[in-house]
């Protein structure tokens, strides 16, 4: 078992390339060579036209909040121990929607349109899982209330 | 076009705490059913149920039941699912497949102890890895929701409350109904935060329960113990995540109520009352922009003046919907139930006066990620 009592992805191989890359700290999305459109989550042909010829390619890894929950009870698996937290869906600066967590913030100051950047938590020495954190670096556009140094 | 399709008996298993298994609560509630219908069980062709279990889908339940049907749908959508059995029921006899389609539910996750709400999944299906390895529970994907609402439109939650205050008025006139005792606006705010902007009384009760209904060709109507309810209009409908485009705000009533009330043909100023799935004070709100009872993002204000309570405009959930009467897990086939006595006129304390016609709408799934959602127009015959 791993370290976490949190559940742990089962990779498929369709899914595989996207943990892959998630081990190296990079964020994927998919596009289809056929009709051109983005999608996530990974799957195995294009949503829009069901092609099978998909390419992977990187996301800049920003977006911002387009909706979010602070967590107060759950009996969710693994997380009883991290109340509050956040669940948000983040929308990518390529326009894609990302079911995620808010992590390295205070949860009472997330805010809907709040910049937010994926971090990467190693969770086993095979694993990492992509969340999201305020944007912090010095020129990014927006700047949210919630920005730790770090 | 109407479906042809009639509602010719139906029962509601009472308690709301038990020691029976989910199998006998159907077993009772079928029968209950076929004699509120003046039916045999040997009139029963066709079964419909989300009940079943062990990726066998209706099979223990028919096994338990001692049925032999010549139409078996076992279609689960979560708690849209019986309004949807409904639909496929009339569809199924106007295709000449069955004549009398029983439909059944039955769970008991109040006596095993299941919290339904904050529950977490696990990782399993394939779509886990990309969501529940981030805590969802079922409250939270509504949550997602409603803070999106107050965003957009500036809803507040004591217009959220006020479904909450609304249901549970309707409660108190349901002798049944797990919770009678009256809430103010305050109430609700100041219960505890499950997953923001939702409060606890935001959220359904979990209760055991279940209950049957009976769906008959128009052929039978003469041969029936009461005057049955007629399926005007049955639809379905799906929103999911879209590969990552979505609008949140608008959920599969934007599709199902149209079509709904255009086959009917009916217009919302001639409903009487509507069975709005309430799983959260959020789930009314959306439903009743997205069925067309108020333009989007009027939710808020539509709910605020008392106007879904006892005596209201649009009376919704008068047997106390899911927030205060019972939620079993899914709680479809009540809404049914509730809609056929209320236009039978049946409800004592909390008949709605000269009730005539009723929207019924099931949601099923999570608001925040993907849902079904199945619309009836139901009348007096």
């Amino acid at each position: 078992m791993s370290p976490s009592a949190k559940p742990l992805p089962e990779i498929t191989p369709e899914s595989r390339p996207f943990w892959e890359a998630c081990r190296r700290h990079e964020l994927l999305i998919q596009r289809c060579r056929a009709c051109g459109a983005a999608q996530y989550y990974p799957r195995g042909v294009c949503a829009h036209c069901w092609s099978a010829d998909l390419a992977w390619e990187p996301s800049r890894g920003r977006g911002t909040v387009y909706t979010y929950t602070v967590t107060h009870r759950s009996q969710a698996a693994g997380f009883k121990d991290e109340l509050p937290y956040v669940l948000a869906w983040v929308e990518l600066a390529e326009g894609l929607q990302v079911l995620t967590n808010l992590v390295e913030c205070d949860p009472g100051h997330v805010a809907i349109g709040m910049p937010v950047e994926v971090t990467f938590e190693d969770v086993t020495p095979e694993l990492s899982i992509p969340r999201f954190r305020p944007t912090a670096r010095p020129g990014d556009a927006g700047g949210g209330d919630a920005v730790l140094p770090r | 076009m109407p479906t042809g399709a009639l509602i010719a008996g139906v029962h509601e298993f009472p308690e709301r705490k038990t020691a029976r298994s989910a199998l006998e609560i159907q077993a009772l509630a079928a029968r209950a059913a076929l004699e509120d219908a003046g039916l045999a069980l040997k009139d029963v062709d066709g079964y419909f149920t989300a009940a079943g279990s062990g990726g066998l889908g209706p099979l223990p339940v028919l096994d338990y039941l001692n049925l032999h049907p010549r139409y078996v749908d076992g279609t689960t959508i979560g708690g849209a699912s019986f309004v949807a059995h409904v639909h496929h029921a009339a569809a199924a006899i106007a295709q000449g497949r069955c004549r009398v389609a029983l439909v059944t539910y039955g769970s008991t996750p109040r006596s095993q102890g299941i919290a339904v709400g904050t529950r977490g999944r696990t990782a399993g299906d394939y779509l886990d890895q990309f969501e529940a390895i981030y805590g969802t529970s079922t409250v939270g994907l509504y949550a997602l929701v409603a803070q999106r609402h107050i965003h957009e439109y500036g809803t507040t939650g004591a217009q959220l409350a006020a479904v909450a205050v609304a249901c549970r008025r309707h409660a108190g006139r349901n002798p049944v109904a797990f919770y009678r005792d009256p809430i103010t606006i305050e109430d609700v705010l100041r219960s505890p935060m499950i997953s923001s902007p939702l409060h606890l009384l935001d959220c359904c009760v979990i209760t055991d329960g279940g209950g049957a209904v009976v769906v008959v060709h128009p052929d039978l109507a003469r041969d029936l113990a009461k005057r049955p309810v007629a399926v005007l209009a049955a639809t379905e409908a799906v929103a999911h995540t879209a590969a990552g485009k979505r609008d949140y705000l608008v959920s599969a009533a934007a599709q199902t109520g149209p079509r709904a009330l255009g086959e009917a043909g009916v217009r919302h100023g001639d409903v009487d009352l509507a069975m709005i799935y309430d799983s959260f004070t959020i789930t009314v709100l959306v439903t009743l922009e997205d069925l067309g009872f108020c333009p989007k993002g009027e939710g808020g204000r539509f709910v605020e003046d008392g106007r879904l309570g006892p005596g209201g405009a649009l009376p919704i959930n008068t047997d106390g919907g899911g927030l205060s009467s019972n939620h079993p897990g899914m709680r479809g086939i009540f809404l049914v139930i509730e809609a056929v006595r209320q236009l039978r006129g049946e409800c004592g304390e909390r008949q709605v006066p000269k009730a005539r016609l009723a929207v019924v709408h099931g949601t099923g799934g999570a608001l925040g990620t993907r849902h079904s959602g199945a619309t009836l127009v139901l009348a007096r015959t």
